[in-house]
């Protein structure tokens, strides 16, 4: 058994839920969709015991009457997780991940500007990356975002 | 004491993401850093959903001047995972070479910036001198100096000839003496020790907690290189070490870049010598099955990750890209705590080697007066040049 196989069997063993999800796309890559409730336990799972606890980065898609959130965590033998929940657009609503991943302030800060995201419990700060002046619910990254809707409003 | 909030920005065009800096001194003493990121967001990855994958390679090299042929490596090798191509080993290594040498030029540039910085200017003057020469290697080989256009979609679109790899060896040699000389100074030169050591430290547990990559995070010992733990390209069929420090400040920083120099000729030296004959691109359909890919490089800043979704059609539903400066943010304004104002410069130049000469203003206001003054980026450079010589330090 190869070692994405190995954590595939270590995640089901603990997970039932992810029984048959676990797609391994290639040599060191692994995707895999769960409910968004059992984030924080898989998270945990997955940095206290099988050593991911690096965060490459936060993915957001617009995939029409769902917001698909994708954390990419990773360790030191290279091999990727591509964990993914999915939130409905209407709601939003996501748990910050920060307490874990101190450095998944900015990559969040992005799902909140670029998505319409709401994360509980991010740290006040500066806005990240769109100017201050940006009109209130635009979210540019939204297949339904046209840039001409800038023009529009702020003129 | 009087407390001063500086505010250094919002124009900082030698980031990727141009950023301002708000810093509050007691004193000299720097207690607070906050930042304010996303002046010079361009909406590239909005923009990639308009276009096809071809034209999206284009795009994404202008992501940044520097480590352009990082970025397209990164996207093109998440697009033939989609496609399920096999790229000709040719490629791969005409990619590898490509890369390394990117890696020569980004960090005799940084080499350069850092003496600047700190008032060393005879090292600035040496490393970009040095630097012309991978300049002038680039303009050759694929016909630009930035922006090389090498990378395209299942391959590469010029092929390095014999005569072009003996000028690549002999460039490296000369490279390899003039680095040999760069090592010397580092590791003797007493002033530039004292002046770098013990500046802008962060700690092994730190930069872990915070998730920084690349030269940054090898200095504080953290062994960890996308070429060697998630190979591309040819980084599998080559032999060579990771360059870890553990002075976790600005001096180990230096001193993993030019180990990482050395390493990088080793690298191009090999790969040229085990190039395989064959053909450089192979043929792929315009169309991507729908799929999910995700890819990693070792930039000369750090990893670099682009994720790749497609719809089966000829443009993709969504990239996603990472570069390395976002992942040093955070460290970056923990480094900066507790050390001089004086510090500032080198502290932000030894995260960031493509330091460009444009001015930034800087404007200084004392909270109880409420009286502000401008300063810009070249006198913030002089009055940390002038602190350190009163000091000692002196170039």
């Amino acid at each position: 058994m190869n070692i994405e196989e190995e954590v595939q069997q270590e995640l089901i063993k603990s997970f039932n839920f992810l029984d048959g999800k676990i797609r391994i796309s290639r040599i060191r890559r692994i995707f895999f969709e769960m409910p968004v409730d059992k984030l924080e336990e898989v998270l945990e799972f997955l940095m206290d015991k099988i050593h991911f606890n690096i965060l490459c980065t936060i993915t957001g898609l617009d995939e029409g009457i769902t917001i698909g959130i994708l954390y990419h965590l990773t360790r030191k033998d290279g091999v990727i997780i591509n964990l993914k929940i999915s939130i409905p657009k209407d709601n939003p609503k996501i748990k910050t991940i920060t307490n874990y991943f101190p450095g998944a302030e900015y990559y969040e800060r992005e799902l909140v500007d670029l998505l319409g995201a709401e994360v509980e419990g991010l740290p006040e700060g500066p806005r990240y990356p769109l100017p201050d002046g940006w009109p209130e619910g635009q979210y540019p990254l939204r297949k339904d975002w046209k840039s001409d809707m800038l023009g529009k409003e702020s003129k | 004491m009087d407390r001063v909030v500086i505010p250094i920005g919002p124009q900082h065009p030698a980031l990727k993401e141009p950023e301002s800096f708000r810093v509050t001194l007691e004193g000299e003493k720097i207690k607070e850093v906050s930042l304010r990121l996303g002046y010079n967001h361009r909406g590239i990855e909005k923009a990639c959903e308009a276009r096809t994958y071809m034209q999206n390679i284009y795009l994404l090299e202008r992501v940044c001047g520097i480590c352009s042929h990082s970025h397209s490596t990164c996207y093109v090798q998440a697009v033939e995972d989609l496609a399920g191509v096999e790229v000709p080993k040719r490629a791969l290594y005409i990619r590898t070479i490509v890369g390394e040498l990117e890696r020569l030029h980004s960090h005799l540039l940084w080499l350069g910036v850092a003496g600047h910085e700190i008032g060393f200017d005879t090292l600035f003057m040496y490393s970009w001198r040095d630097r012309e020469i991978v300049m002038d290697l680039f303009a050759k080989i694929t016909g630009n100096r930035v922006n090389y256009g090498i990378n395209t979609i299942g391959g590469v679109r010029r092929d390095i000839s014999k005569e072009d790899q003996k000028e690549i060896l002999i460039a490296v040699d000369k490279l390899e003496e003039r680095t040999k000389y760069y090592i010397k100074v580092a590791t003797q030169e007493v002033t530039l020790i004292k002046r770098l050591s013990n500046v802008g430290k962060l700690s092994h547990a730190d930069i872990e907690s915070f998730g920084a990559v690349g030269p940054v995070a090898r200095a504080s010992g953290v062994d960890r290189d996308i070429r060697r733990d998630d190979p591309y390209a040819a980084y599998d069929e080559i032999s060579f070490k990771v360059i870890t420090d553990n002075n976790e400040d600005v001096y180990g920083r230096t001193l993993v870049r030019v180990g990482e120099l050395m390493e990088s000729y080793s690298i191009i030296r090999q790969a040229i010598k085990n190039m395989p004959d064959g053909p450089i691109t192979v043929k792929v359909p315009r169309k991507i099955p729908e799929g999910e890919s995700i890819s990693r490089y070792e930039a000369p800043r750090g990893e670099d990750v682009h994720y790749v979704k497609s719809n089966g059609s000829d443009i993709p539903e969504r990239v996603k890209l990472r570069a390395p400066t976002l992942a040093n943010i955070k460290a970056v304004l923990k480094m900066l705590e507790n050390y001089n104002l004086a510090d500032l410069p080198i502290i932000v130049a030894a995260i960031d080697p493509c330091f460009s000469c444009t001015d930034r203003a800087i404007s200084i206001t004392k909270l109880d007066t409420g009286r502000s003054e401008i300063m810009d980026w070249k006198s913030l450079r002089e009055y940390s040049i002038e602190w350190y010589k009163k000091r000692g330090i002196r170039f």
